[in-house]
């Protein structure tokens, strides 16, 4: 363990709430308004934390439970995540699907924290979350797993032993210019499908609209409208580390620099990460929301690229 | 060389995917114009390395036909219906993902282990073949509309053309160019059968005729 490894979570837990000022800016930008400030999510967060919080008399300790345990699960997963060929803090086999079971930990609490509330539109929000996420999460890890296919020729010295294949650190620190070179198409693919599964997992446009205010249409916004105050903060910085995790694995994929050096490497992602950003704000402005029926068709489509792209790496 | 060949199969295992995927009618028949721009592309990277005149005329020809030719003929012919989307096809478009999933599958494991005489431009290129062939066979059955059991037919016969190009330097160029004029004629023909059947009975859903007695 160096010290990038042990300095870059911290780092993501200061900088992630800027991707959504990205998003926000670039939106703005195409519609032609001045727009909120790039740091508009920091001052929310400031505000939010300062009042109080007003609870229901019909939920129980769960709803008061939801937030906190998104927020831990999320800060959890920051510590096996690389930010490309910079390692995480903690790296052993099998560590991505820890990864996708804190995520999935962080929705089951966000849906039983809006089931406790007893609000009809709360329960069909949670039900769809619950739906589209289990057609994205395959695709996740298909892909990932396809990731760890292409690379695994290419496993940089540091983590070379066989150990280090399965872990994210490892498959990450593989994907060098070489991978890409071998195995571009199938790669490609991977980004594709753990690009759609960002934008989903995320509630943005084409899956969910985060501006939304009927609460017909909404997914994710309908779940936390009973959330207050320091909740409601811990929310929306727990929705902002989402974005950064789901962002570092699609951007470590785009950016294939690994130099060894990993403030170089990391600096890379981090430029990654504000191009998906920027790339997510061009979605939003320039697409419209997919019908609900559409959606689990647009999802099984990003599993078939990762599956795809799987088979196309065990034959090759 | 053979990244981009890698590259263009995987462009045609995707418009495969398309093709079952989109209800709209003329996407699908833009879908099939892609790929057989594509396929054309193919003669002239898989053969033997310096370009032949026999390779630049098939891969004109197939161009010309199945990119533009055919696809003109249906688009005409889907004008004359004045019929816009699949509405109720038999197997769902999120079903019909998954069976393409299982065919891929399928075709990857049965290519693998199918012997072949010659050495091939690229492991894929089988798989791609076989793939095509059973993703236009399941259009034909998965659909109603008359138009998209063309587009099934022609997908099939791209995906016998691809298990030709395996052969490519053994096949001669005479073959090829009659089945291309036999498919040319086959269109030709349906794409007025399609008019003829939507001005008799007012629609073009093959299961409906099925019904008609003389």
């Amino acid at each position: 363990m160096n010290t990038p490894s042990l300095i870059l979570p911290f780092l993501a837990l200061i900088l992630s709430p800027l991707l959504v000022g990205i998003v926000n800016r670039t939106k703005a930008f195409f519609a032609g308004r001045t727009g909120q400030p790039l740091f508009q999510l920091y001052f929310d967060l400031a505000k939010l934390l300062r009042k109080g919080a007003v609870y229901s008399k019909t939920t129980s300790w769960i709803f008061r439970a939801g937030p906190v345990v998104q927020l831990a699960a999320a800060i959890t997963a920051l510590f096996v995540l690389p930010w490309g060929g910079a390692s995480a803090p903690f790296h052993f086999n099998g560590d991505l699907i820890l990864l996708a079971y804190l995520m999935g930990l962080m929705r089951f609490f966000t849906v039983l924290a809006a089931l406790d509330t007893g609000s009809a539109f709360e329960g069909m929000g949670a039900s769809r979350e619950v739906q589209f996420s289990a057609l994205a999460e395959p695709a996740l890890l298909v892909g990932l797993a396809a990731a760890a296919h292409a690379g695994h020729d290419h496993i940089a010295p540091p983590l070379g032993n066989f150990q280090g294949a399965l872990s994210l650190s490892g498959i990450y620190s593989s994907l060098s210019m070489d991978a890409w070179l071998s195995s571009g198409p199938a790669l490609l693919m991977v980004a594709g499908a753990l690009f759609v599964v960002f934008l989903a997992e995320n509630s943005r446009i084409p899956f969910d609209d985060p501006n939304t205010h009927l609460e017909l249409t909404m997914i994710h916004e309908v779940m936390i409208l009973d959330h207050g105050g320091p909740d409601l903060a811990m929310i929306l910085y727990g929705a902002s580390l989402k974005m950064w995790l789901l962002g570092s694995l699609t951007a470590g994929l785009i950016v294939p620099v690994r130099t060894g050096n990993a403030w170089l490497d990391a600096s890379a992602v981090f430029a990654g990460l504000c191009f998906l950003a920027l790339l997510t704000g061009v979605v939003e402005s320039t697409m419209a929301r997919l019908r609900l029926l559409r959606v689990p068709q647009l999802l099984v489509s990003a599993g078939f690229l990762s599956t795809l792209a799987l088979i196309l790496l065990l034959w090759r | 060389m053979r990244l981009l060949v890698d590259a263009l199969i995987v462009l045609l295992i995707l418009t495969n995917l398309r093709l079952v995927a989109s209800s709209h009618l003329a996407a699908c028949i833009y879908v099939v114009a892609l790929q057989g721009l594509v396929l054309g592309l193919l003669p002239l990277l898989v053969g033997t390395d310096p370009l032949t005149l026999r390779a630049c005329v098939l891969s004109g020809l197939t161009m010309v036909l199945k990119g533009i030719i055919f696809p003109w003929l249906l688009l005409r012919a889907l004008r004359a219906v004045q019929v816009r989307k699949e509405m109720e096809p038999l197997v769902g478009y999120t079903t019909s993902l998954l069976v393409g999933a299982v065919l891929l599958a399928l075709a990857m494991w049965f290519g693998r282990r199918l012997p072949l005489p010659v050495s091939e431009a690229s492991p894929l290129m089988v798989p791609l073949a076989l793939f095509t062939i059973m993703i236009g066979l399941f259009a034909i059955v998965s659909r109603r509309k008359a138009l998209t059991q063309v587009l099934g037919y022609l997908v099939m016969e791209n995906g016998i053309y691809a298990f030709g190009l395996t052969f490519a330097r053994e096949e001669p160029l005479l073959v090829e160019l009659g089945t291309l004029l036999d498919i040319f004629m086959a269109v030709f023909v349906m794409g007025i059968t399609i008019f003829h059947i939507s001005r008799e009975f007012d629609h073009i859903d093959t299961d409906r005729l099925s019904l008609l007695k003389d």
